[in-house]
């Protein structure tokens, strides 16, 4: 084994002590409260008809959401990929935004936009001089829905546009001069060329729906708890982390079949179907109907942001008019709680856990996509199917291990920030993965051979040539580790220390208080959130690696 | 009566017209083969045809039917593409089989068909293979048996056989070739390759810059060809362009005599020179050769098997000169000085248009 095959270790090392070694301890966890039988936790979760209904209540409210999500964003992908019109890419980033943005933002986005003092029901009580807000979907599974269709649909967009935009137009056009109705070329050509696209992008629409916390914690209540919350609930409160680590160990079986049918369908989408570059494919036409139709897309989507505009709005309305009062409000600790931060700390914990969850990552990520881009050999299956791992295990369920691991010693990290940065690194690296690997694959082989010919170590060849050409992949992972970061709620919210709150967990904390002054608190924190994300965002979206490939 | 009429037909995109004012016309059960380099506007005029465009101007007629405006699948055509378009999702029989579902006919009548179709282009048994399944040559068949399938009215080629190596192209044009004319569908076949189109086609239409330059069969063709450019796609050698002068026609490379009397009366006017590269020889020392000898340096030798192509530089042009093996000739390098004679009947002039 060369130099060079040795770093892997480092990942390996990595993935053993901080993922594999929590998750025995949650197996663990869940086994060793009834040593005779063994299944003691999962028999008593089975036979219990709450956890049943939690189970049952999580699939079929990720079912629902699917399906919205799916209805909103097969529309707006044929848009995006068979038509071509002015200020296009501009709207697909902004399409893309509600999926960047924190949970936990998007949950008060709609709090902001259709909450009880929302921005729609004190408009509406305004006009209609009403004495009640007209729209009560807080704490109902509408909000959750929305929310979800609202976080997801641009995963939908964008794999499925992608895809069609390099669909051979030639197999339509074929299927026309067979004498096929445009309604018959959709059913029988276009829709099954496209299946592994739709299928693949709602199967991973159909995880995070699966797994969502923050929405569902914060809009929906504790009547409407999925796996995530109820786990979260048996941990936080009710102390029961045997039951907890069952729940967990369930959960994670369902992810890993979403995990196991989305890889699937992905290969298929990636082999099957010859494409073609997209240039050839849109269509320029445009009538007088077709412009209409595009400006109500326009607005369609500006809609679709209004939870963010609203989100603003509320934060800096107060008292019928606007100010900063929210956001001053947030320097002082009225109620003298002991959980109470300065937003200067809270900030700068989050920026300063995000650069170092952003330096993690970066490392790892970058050593395993080498890793996964080699050759391949027998038997590299176990170790590929490791490396991403990690995707499949939800963020209450990462902050319950950490929890019930590195209590004691050797590794008693309750203390120590650092146990939080390697939570949000773990969910982070394999976006890092996913952008540099592309990048990586595309990269002939050939440079790399011609600068060892011409006399470069392996050292100067990694700085002079693959450093250059992976820097716009690097770029874009590390600012998808730092968002992931900002955001991060789930493990955060089990992990954290008072003086390390960063600002999705102070933005709960907030929320968790009664009073009027609270909530506006809360709005503001999140906007300064939702722009610190955005801001990562817009600096690298000029920097985009490629189109193909989707997330 | 020509079955499909192309009258004035113009199309421009972005960046320009792809097809400007052009007409052409097909006898029915004719094949005709649409010549021209890539990029000429040959595969614009074919989807202009298809419907798949809309022209600008000009107008596209059937059977005495005018299409303006008909949608590809109302007009009963067939088009078979560069790249084939096979369904991929779909196995042989699946492909074969769409344009027939499409027109709902009964299921053991499309089973008959579908069958018949894969025993015309040899593929019988493949029925339920899946298409990435099947080797270069039998996507083409596979392509052609679905475009068959619906009995087009007329059917168009768009380069099928481009991707394909040269055996292997050879004996597909043939046998696809015997396959339209039994069946008698009025076909174009649009290549950039001449010999394919010698091939192929019953009369040849040759396109530059979106425009018809010359219709018109092989033999008509070569007898006449209209421009230096329909020559040099026909794919002869020696094309220079020269003037009628009073001793014979000035060309680059010399004088020759015209020995047409009509042709001598047109003083000043522009005629193409043709120049039959297996005609020239090289004058050997102390060796007599008819016709009067030009004085060149060797430019090039281009060994082809064979056969060498020598290209000897003479006066302003260059001339090229076939040489058969065990010809001294063969031992000749770049740099040496030779005499070519030229034979009165390798000569061939042809009057251009004012």
């Amino acid at each position: 084994m060369t130099a060079r095959r040795l770093i892997i270790i480092g990942p390996l090392v990595y993935l053993t002590v901080f993922f594999l070694y929590p998750l025995g301890a949650i197996l663990a966890k869940s086994l060793d409260a009834d040593p005779f039988i063994g299944f003691g936790p999962f028999s008593r979760l089975l036979g219990d008809s709450y956890y049943l209904g939690r189970i049952w209540f999580t699939i079929w409210q990720a079912t629902v959401s699917t399906m919205l999500t799916v209805a909103i964003g097969l529309p707006v992908a044929y848009l995006f990929a068979k038509h071509e019109f002015p200020g296009k890419t501009v709207l697909k980033a902004v399409s893309t935004v509600p999926f960047i943005m924190p949970t936990i933002v998007v949950a008060m986005g709609f709090i902001a936009l259709a909450g009880p003092q929302g921005l729609l029901n004190s408009a509406l009580m305004d006009i209609l001089s009403l004495d009640n807000p007209p729209i009560r979907i807080t704490n109902t599974l509408t909000i959750i829905f929305l929310a979800h269709a609202f976080y997801n649909y641009s995963i939908i967009v964008r794999i499925v546009s992608t895809f069609w935009a390099n669909l051979n137009p030639r197999l339509e056009e074929s299927a026309a001069m067979l004498g096929a109705r445009r309604f018959d070329t959709f059913i029988y050509v276009t829709l099954p060329l496209l299946l592994p696209a739709i299928v693949s992008s709602a199967v991973l629409a159909f995880a995070f729906a699966f797994t969502s916390f923050g929405v569902v914690l914060v809009l929906g209540g504790s009547q409407f708890a999925t796996l995530e919350v109820a786990t979260y609930e048996l941990t936080a409160k009710l102390f029961r982390l045997e039951l907890a680590g069952a729940l967990a160990i369930i959960q994670m079986l369902f992810t890993y079949a979403f995990l196991l049918v989305y890889t699937r369908f992905q290969a298929g989408a990636a082999v099957r179907v010859d494409l073609v570059p997209r240039e050839a494919t849109s269509s320029h036409k445009r009538g007088t109907g077709q412009t209409l139709f595009l400006i109500a897309f326009v607005f369609g989507l500006l809609a679709m942001l209004s939870p963010l505009w609203a989100l603003f709005e509320r934060a800096l309305s107060s008292g019928g008019g606007y100010s900063f009062t929210h956001f001053t409000g947030l320097f002082s600790n009225e109620s003298g709680s002991y959980f109470y931060r300065s937003p200067v700390t809270v900030i700068w914990n989050s920026v300063r856990f995000a650069a170092a969850t952003m330096a993690i990552s970066l490392v790892v990520g970058t050593i395993v996509a080498y890793f996964l881009a080699r050759p391949r050999r027998h038997g590299a299956g176990v170790l590929d199917a490791l490396f991403m791992m990690p995707l499949g295990v939800s963020a209450v369920i990462m902050g319950f291990g950490f929890l019930i691991a590195f209590n004691r010693d050797p590794l008693d990290l309750r203390a120590s920030w650092f146990i939080l940065v390697i939570a949000h690194s773990l969910i982070a690296y394999p976006f890092v993965i996913r952008s540099v690997l592309p990048a990586l694959r595309g990269m002939p082989v050939q440079l790399r051979e011609a600068a060892a010919v011409l006399g470069a170590s392996p050292t100067k060849t990694f700085l002079h040539i693959d450093l250059p050409i992976l820097s716009r992949a690097l770029l874009v992972g590390s600012t998808f580790a730092f968002a992931v970061s900002m955001g991060e709620f789930g493990a955060s919210l089990l992990l954290v220390r008072p003086e390390f709150t960063t600002m999705p967990v102070a933005i709960f904390r907030l929320l968790s208080q009664p009073g009027a002054a609270n909530i506006g608190q809360a709005l503001a924190m999140s906007s300064i959130l939702m722009v610190i994300v955005a801001a990562g965002f817009i600096a690298i979206e000029r920097f985009r690696y490629k189109d193909m490939g989707g997330f | 009566m020509p079955i499909l009429e192309v009258s004035n037909i113009s199309k421009s995109f972005s960046d320009g017209y792809a097809v400007y004012d052009v007409s052409l016309t097909a006898e029915r059960g004719e094949i005709v083969g649409l010549l021209g380099p890539s990029g000429c506007g040959k595969t614009t005029l074919l989807r202009l045809v298809a419907g798949l465009e809309q022209p600008d101007s000009g107008s596209i007629s059937f059977d005495g039917v005018t299409l303006d405006g008909m949608a590809p699948k109302d007009r009963g055509f067939g088009l078979m593409f560069q790249d084939l378009a096979l369904f991929p999702h779909m196995d042989v029989i699946g492909n074969v089989s769409f344009g027939l579902r499409m027109q709902h006919l009964a299921k053991d009548e499309v089973r008959q068909r579908v069958d018949d179709l894969l025993g015309v282009v040899d593929l019988t048994g493949y029925g339920h293979r899946k298409v990435h399944e099947l080797s270069g040559g039998e996507r083409q068949r596979v392509a052609l048996a679905r475009s068959l399938a619906p009995k087009p009215k007329l059917l168009m080629f768009d380069e099928p056989f481009g991707s394909l190596d040269r055996g292997l192209r050879e004996s597909l044009q043939t046998e696809v070739r015997a396959i339209l004319k039994e069946i008698g569908v009025t076909s174009i076949y649009v290549t950039h390759d001449r010999d394919e189109a010698f091939a192929m086609a019953d009369s040849i239409v040759i396109m530059d810059k979106g425009s018809v330059v010359q219709a018109g069969t092989a033999q008509e063709l070569f007898k006449a060809p209209r421009s230096e450019l329909v020559a040099r796609s026909l794919g002869l050698k020696n094309v220079m362009l020269g003037t009628v002068a009073t001793p014979g026609v000035e060309s680059p490379i010399g004088v020759f005599p015209i020995d047409d009397p009509a042709l001598g009366n047109n003083v000043g006017a522009r005629v193409l020179v043709l120049i039959d590269d297996r005609q020239v020889s090289i004058k050997q020392q102390g060796g007599s050769a008819e016709g009067p000898a030009l004085e060149g340096i060797v430019d090039s030798i281009q060994f082809h098997g064979g056969e060498s192509d020598l290209v000897i530089r003479i006066g302003e042009g260059k001339l090229s000169c076939l040489v058969r093996p065990g010809d001294v000739s063969m031992a000749l390098a770049a740099g040496d000085s030779v005499s070519v004679v030229v034979p009165p009947h390798a000569v061939r002039l042809v009057l251009l248009d004012r």
